[in-house]
């Protein structure tokens, strides 16, 4: 530390060296004019900090949302001042909504031009205010140690999320002695509330008691790294439970308690038996209103307990008999020693009575289809067979997303990773890069529809640049197929802007050097998958599927979780 | 829909530059608009505080005082009914001095209304009256006619019966820091 005090440096120097002290190793971004210093800082030390260029600064964000989401460390994004730092802002609003960690570096115009309306000046805390946990505008270099240390903390402690730190031209020039120390708490700021011993000894109580339980799992449970304390509560228990989109592969696919999806295109007994169960145990999630469908007939007749470690979720869209505050981490072993361990055969025979007409009506239809055209459905199954449920699937938005959760098998946590609560298209092939690299070891295999794809299309730069081997399905109908399916159910089929005349893909793959492969037929479809994922290298797979395939079952909007539809 | 009421939301903050624009985007989410707002330092040094008033449901600004409790900056957020806080509004009128001298209701007028001349000066007067919204309204009302060169209230300045215990907040997180 000493010596530390003797040398000064920059402000940008200081902050390679705050991300190198909070261990980061790798970030995404894009050079420009107020952000230079640390670029030219970033060079000197290229060997112990990597930084991916991307070819958008959003696809920078969604680089470091996946790769937060794989590693479970926190996403660092870099833009210029300006149009850089705008571009950040969908990937932050994502992060936001979907509690991941991200901390985020826009350069600002020399801090006497502020407000003058300088080149490339825009108001980025004004505009990042309301999508950030939190943000600061450093105009000084001595702020930049103290600053960062808390973006880090703020980013990653209690409920993730996005923090950006905006960093004026002459902070970055200025020098100064630089000395780091780790952000260890703030005060305005409790991340974790305390467990309260006796909300979780009353929840067990009425579990006990119950002879419909349910469990609902979220995100919260693979944030909070809880994935073994929530196995166990569950197989003590022997509570069915289901998941909502952003829980996925927190619990093996296969477990045997593992009952499937909650929501608009959940499956049929989790979102029927919602309105049926006594005691609704919901685990680090927050009742989206994607989860709930009308909340006036949502789940009335349970009992509801809720373990949640944000105070704003309890009782904010479900009101919570029994909230239990606190990281899941902590509080479900209390409630796993406190729970007795039943059967709940009949409960759980509805679940199956339930399936078996799902398999019939729907998902027979989906994976072993009949019918001439390729479903998305046999898509997802054959790279299932082929990975054996041990790939990250990083899905875009729209039916090729619900398909993919639906029917992804998965063996191991941190395996789906999606945009869920923002709906963002273009998400997941630069997704796909930030999570090849948080989990280099591991398959990664970016599934997305034609519309979304070309949103972040450029992002194959970066792949190509970097090798990094993602294997990249597209699902082709040419329509913006959900879109398409709300025009069909809800808007007389009048197709408005949904039908897109496609480039050739293949073309364009092979324009970045990536091998590629189109599939129209089902006969050469398992060849192509094998061979994708036989690959080492970065492979574009496009699979033309049927036109105007539908994603069932479906919860109208406002409807009701119990008036899901097969058809 | 349940009834709407009055509420006062009470927010201890630190010191931070957008710290308000953070908190009032909390309400322009929600479409909800201010009745009042006024900010100023709190009993503890460094620490200020957030008044705004507000007309909500409770469930309403149950939620949206969770939300503005959830910033990083912010320490503690509250929010009360009339009943539950002591509370004024402040006001200032300009007048023409020429009325002052003419009309000696207006003389009766301030001294009923238990205002104090601010300052006097040959082309104009200044009052202030301090008390409840209707106070300060119906001076205002009264002196319209005597023509009213300017007028401006302050937002809400509230103070609650209960304890809000601040100072306990801030200790156990040094305490907490020490261990």
């Amino acid at each position: 530390m000493e010596n530390q005090k003797k040398n000064p440096i920059s402000g940008a120097e200081a902050i390679i060296r705050c991300l190198l002290e909070e261990g980061v190793e790798l970030i995404y971004g894009y050079p420009g004019g107020a952000i230079m210093p640390i670029y030219d800082e970033l060079y000197k030390y290229s060997d112990n900090l990597t930084h991916i260029l991307t070819r958008h600064e959003q696809g920078a964000t969604h680089s470091a949302q996946g790769y937060a989401r794989t590693s479970g460390k926190v996403g660092v994004a870099m833009a210029t001042s300006g149009p850089g730092a705008t571009n950040l802002v969908t990937g932050i609003a994502d992060a936001q909504i979907d509690s991941t960690p991200m901390v985020c570096i826009t350069g600002q115009v020399a801090s006497h031009l502020l407000g003058s309306d300088a080149f490339q000046e825009t108001d980025i805390i004004g505009i990042s205010t309301p999508v950030t946990k939190w943000n600061y505008q450093i105009t000084k270099a001595s702020e930049i140690p103290e600053i960062m240390a808390k973006a880090f903390y703020i980013a990653r402690s209690g409920r993730p999320g996005p923090v950006l730190i905006d960093i004026t031209k002459d902070a970055q020039f200025e020098l100064f002695d630089f000395s780091y120390e780790k952000c260890k708490g703030v005060r305005s700021y409790v991340p974790l509330p305390s467990l309260d011993t006796k909300q979780v000894t009353a929840a067990a109580e009425l579990i006990n008691k119950a002879k419909r339980p349910m469990i609902i799992w979220g995100q919260g449970v693979i944030l909070g790294k809880a994935e073994e304390e929530f196995k166990a509560f569950v197989e003590t228990s022997g509570i069915p439970a289901v998941w909502t989109i952003l829980g996925l592969s927190a619990l093996p696919t296969k477990h045997p308690l593992n009952f499937g999806m909650v929501g608009m295109h959940g499956n049929y007994g989790p979102n029927v038996l919602t309105n049926a169960c006594d005691v609704l145990i919901a685990v680090g999630m927050r009742f989206d209103d994607r989860v709930t469908g009308n909340l006036e007939t949502y789940a009335k007749q349970a009992t509801v307990v809720h373990l949640e470690i944000d105070p704003a979720e309890i009782s904010k869209n479900v009101k919570a008999h029994f909230p239990v505050l606190g990281s899941c981490k902590e509080s479900l072993p209390q409630l796993t020693r406190l729970v007795k361990h039943q059967e709940y055969a009949d409960w759980k025979q509805l679940f199956a009575d339930h399936m078996a007409i799902e398999i019939k009506e729907v998902i027979n239809g989906d994976t072993l289809p009949t019918k001439e055209g390729l479903t998305m459905g046999e898509v997802i199954v054959g790279i299932n067979k082929c990975t054996k449920g041990d790939a990250v699937i990083v899905t875009d938005v729209g039916q090729h997303q619900m398909i993919a959760c639906r029917y992804a098998e998965f063996v191991r946590s941190k395996s789906n990773v999606t945009s869920g609560g923002l709906g963002t298209m273009g998400f997941a092939l630069p997704a796909a890069i930030g999570a090849k690299m948080g989990a280099p070891d591991r398959e990664v295999v970016a599934i997305i529809g034609d519309g979304g794809y070309q949103m972040t299309i450029q992002e194959l730069g970066t792949i190509f640049q970097n090798k990094t081997a993602v294997k990249i399905v597209v699902l082709n109908n040419d329509y913006l197929g959900m879109v398409r399916q709300w025009q069909q159910l809800f808007f007389d089929k009048r197709y408005a802007s949904t039908e897109m005349t496609n480039p050739d893909f293949v073309t364009i793959a092979k324009g970045y050097h990536i091998d590629a492969q189109r599939v129209s037929k089902r006969e050469d479809l398992d060849q192509a998958i094998e061979t994708m994922i036989a690959s080492d290298k970065p492979y574009f797979l496009e699979v033309c599927v049927e036109k105007e395939a539908n994603v069932f079952p479906m919860i109208p909007t406002g409807a009701s979780v119990s008036d899901i539809r097969l058809k | 829909m349940s009834e709407l009421t009055k509420y006062t939301i009470s927010i201890y903050t630190e010191n931070n530059v957008g710290l308000l624009n953070r908190i009032s985007a909390i309400f322009l989410k929600r479409h909800i608009d201010f009745l009042s707002f006024s900010t100023s330092q709190s009993e503890i040094p460094d620490v200020f505080r957030f008044i705004i008033v507000v007309s909500m449901t409770e469930s309403g600004v149950r939620k949206i005082v969770q939300q503005i409790e959830k910033q990083i900056d912010v320490i503690k957020a509250f929010y009360h009914t009339d009943e539950e806080t002591i509370f004024q509004e402040s006001a200032l009128y300009k007048v023409k001095s020429s009325s002052l001298f003419e009309e000696r209701q207006i003389q009766n007028m301030i001294k009923d209304s238990h205002a104090n001349i601010v300052t006097v000066s040959p082309e104009y007067f200044v009052i202030e009256k301090t008390g409840f919204r209707d106070e300060t309204e119906e001076l205002r009302v009264a002196l319209t006619p005597f023509g009213l060169l300017q007028f401006v209230r302050s937002g809400r300045i509230s103070i609650t019966k209960e304890k809000m215990g601040i100072s306990e907040i801030l200790n156990s997180f040094k305490q907490q820091n020490k261990d």
